[in-house]
């Protein structure tokens, strides 16, 4: 086990083009990093320089206590499961899980003993004599698991694991990667372009676009303070609502309403303003006595009605956003997800009584204490000094070292609530 | 095969028989002929009437001075040695070629075309004088140097194309798993490119062994003569005589090596090992 600093690290390939920018990312011991983003953001390639895989152009990157710029894979002490799993398919189960021991000549004993726990970890015992031509994609994707798990490696990196599986078992592998993690407390490096993932697996989630790194923090300030609209707009399903608005004499106006300008925010002018769809309600069930809410009429255009809750799309006029950050959120996700950027539609989140029906108008409520105020010319929120920024690195940081060596609880009861768990012990301050 | 109808089934059947007419009734007239009488060898007739082994037999008397028994032996070991080189050569060329990224790499695939492409027949007077003064003329070497020459872009061809196939991720892992190049090219690269190691080696082996034009030239004795250029100096029992009965009798034997070869690699040729490699 050990930390994983990368120090200004740059990838530039030989047509000049930069895959990844000047990232600087501390990664705890023991901690669950999740590299996030849409695809072509660099992500693959920050990991695949972790591993050794790629050259690094420009910055340093240690490993535990040594600089591992020049390392090659092998001397890295690091394993990896492949978005296409790469196992070897002349080889059987057993053989593709103990290459490795093999290869670091470790006595055969050893070998079976390791291949036969880690198995048995991943359930994997009885074809631990099968050829991987003979599993199914859930069966390899537990072998390149078991191939990683057998070498007891400072840290292991993943690059997308669970993409090729279908969504049912990805559900159900995503809960076993994460009591995987909290079972070994080995540092783990995991990308993904699925934010459910990003959310419910790590301690920390980065957020990357275009190689740059956005946002690090626990998946629950990301979400409540992303520090961009581009971090706002990609965490959360369905996206945050995006709405361009302005300040003027202590009011903000909305397309659809004004309220009061919330304290503290000194800016004037046009303004961009997020509004997460479980921050609407239905007028009638809006929280009694709740000091920042407003009411206002919109017309509904559709209603999707998933049983627990209901989706409402409404329209609104004069007030779409266009940036560039949302254009590539919505072309990486589709239109749908992002609602803001796709024209005057916004969708909401409401309480599964609500009786609003379709091409109606509605009475629609909003909590005004819980909007994103963005700066519509870099996109950066305009809510988060850069103290509140620093305290959520502290709080993240505490949180972390409190969870891996305050709590003494047996790595078997961590089961499927392992990971919410987690996301309450590091509120941000 | 499985979704056919009876009726193109057998329309495919026919074209198979038809074909297999065609290509194997050379070889069985050949394989007639082996067996029968120089009395009866202008019979005409298809089934040898008086069956004989004298023309194999023959082939071999006197042992090392025989006819066809030292052309086999240095039949054997040209193209065997030929093979062995051109295809260990051809394997690190071709997995350089299909991984790395080095100037000149497009200029060395197109030379290798090219010199495969090229008239052996506009080479072998040349080789001819350059052997003779060098020393190498009917020798091993002086044989088995041409082979490669047109043999190895042969099996790069072919190894480059295997190499290409194999997921580039598979090398990484081993590399992850803490293999070194040597290692991961020899336990799961070399592996999974069996079957076109196989195919390289059998095309390469084929070649060397076919070859009449370089083993006519370029030997003189039986020191280095392959069995092609020695049934040009068969002899029939007398002048009037022609050897037809040997001839055949060696053209039979000198096939059968072919046809082991071919039986031995077949399942591994044809076997696609990268199956389960990567999901799809």
């Amino acid at each position: 086990m050990a930390e994983i600093k990368l120090q200004d690290v740059t990838k530039r390939y030989a047509d000049g083009t930069e895959a990844v920018k000047r990232m600087s990312l501390e990664i705890k011991d023991g901690e669950f990093m999740i590299l996030v983003g849409p695809s072509g953001c660099g992500k693959s390639t920050a990991l695949r320089m972790i591993a050794g895989l790629e050259d690094i152009s420009e910055g340093e990157m240690t490993i535990g206590d040594r600089v591992v710029n020049d390392l090659s894979p092998r001397d890295r002490d690091i394993a990896m499961v492949f978005q296409n799993y790469a196992l070897y398919p002349h080889m059987t189960v057993r053989a593709n899980m103990g290459f490795a021991l093999k290869l670091a000549k470790v006595p055969q004993e050893e070998i079976d003993r390791k291949v036969e726990e880690a198995a048995r970890i991943l359930d994997l015992a009885e074809h631990l004599d099968r050829k991987p031509a003979n599993l199914s994609g859930g069966q390899r994707q537990r072998v390149a698991m078991g191939r990683a798990i057998v070498r007891d490696p400072q840290a292991f990196l993943m690059d997308e694991p669970l993409s090729n599986l279908d969504a049912k078992l990805r559900v159900q592998t995503r809960t076993e990667v994460a009591r995987l993690q909290r079972r070994l407390e080995t540092t783990m490096v995991y990308v993904t372009h699925d934010q459910t993932e990003a959310m419910t697996l790590g301690d920390r989630v980065a957020v990357m676009r275009s190689g740059v790194l956005q946002q690090v923090d626990p998946p629950r300030v990301l979400y409540n303070d992303p520090v961009n609209i581009f971090v706002a707009g990609f965490i959360g399903s369905p996206a945050m609502n995006f709405f361009s608005g302005s300040i003027a004499g202590g009011k903000l106006k909305l397309p659809f309403t004004e309220i009061d300008a919330p304290d503290g925010v000194a800016h004037s002018g046009d303004i961009i303003v997020g509004i997460r769809p479980e921050d609407f309600e239905d007028a009638r069930f809006a929280p009694e006595n709740h000091a920042a809410g407003k009411e206002f009429e919109a017309p509904i255009e559709v209603v999707e009605s998933m049983g627990s809750e209901i989706y409402v799309y409404f329209s609104f006029e004069g007030g779409e956003v266009s940036s560039d950050e949302l254009a590539e959120l919505a072309r990486d996700s589709g239109v749908a997800e992002t609602p803001g950027a796709g024209g005057g539609q916004a969708v909401a989140r409401l309480s599964p009584e609500s009786d609003v029906s379709e091409g109606t108008s509605a009475k629609l409520w909003f909590d005004a204490a819980k909007l994103h105020l963005f700066d519509p010319h870099d996109g950066s929120s305009l809510r988060r000094s850069k103290a509140d920024q620093q305290a959520a690195v502290d709080a993240t940081q505490q949180a972390i070292a409190a969870e891996h060596h305050g709590d003494g609880a047996p790595p078997e009861d961590d089961g499927d609530a392992a990971a919410p768990e987690r996301d309450g012990d590091v509120k941000p301050t | 095969m499985r979704n056919r109808s009876p009726r193109a089934y057998l329309a495919s059947t026919a074209a198979l028989l038809i074909v297999l007419f065609y290509a194997l009734i050379p070889v069985l007239w050949l394989l007639s002929l082996s067996f029968k009488t120089p009395a009866t060898v202008s019979d005409r007739k298809f089934i040898p009437q008086d069956v004989t082994f004298e023309n194999y037999t023959s082939l071999f008397a006197g042992g090392l001075d025989s006819a066809l028994l030292r052309p086999l032996i240095n039949s054997i070991s040209i193209a065997l040695i030929a093979t062995v080189i051109a295809v260990t050569l051809a394997a690190f060329t071709a997995y350089a070629i299909a991984r790395l990224d080095f100037p000149g790499k497009t200029v060395i695939l197109a030379g290798a075309l090219a010199i495969a492409m090229f008239p052996p027949i506009s080479v072998v007077g040349p080789l001819f004088d350059m052997w003779r003064t060098l020393g190498l003329y009917d020798t091993y070497v002086g044989l088995i140097i041409p082979y490669l020459t047109f043999a190895l872009p042969l099996a790069i061809y072919t190894l480059v194309a295997f190499f290409r196939e194999i997921p580039w991720e598979l090398e990484q892992a081993a590399q992850v798993d803490g293999a070194t190049p040597w290692q991961a090219f020899r336990k799961i690269i070399l592996p999974l490119a069996a079957p076109g190691v196989f195919t390289a080696a059998i095309l390469v082996f084929i070649f060397a062994w076919n070859d009449f034009v370089f083993a006519i030239t370029l030997t003189s004795s039986d020191s280095a003569r392959t069995v092609p250029a020695a049934l040009a100096f068969f002899t029939g029992d007398s002048q009037f005589t022609a050897p037809t009965g040997n001839i055949a009798a060696a053209a039979i034997l000198v096939t059968i090596p072919i046809i082991v070869f071919v039986l031995i690699f077949q399942r591994r040729i044809v076997a696609g090992l990268t199956a389960g490699a990567v999901k799809g």
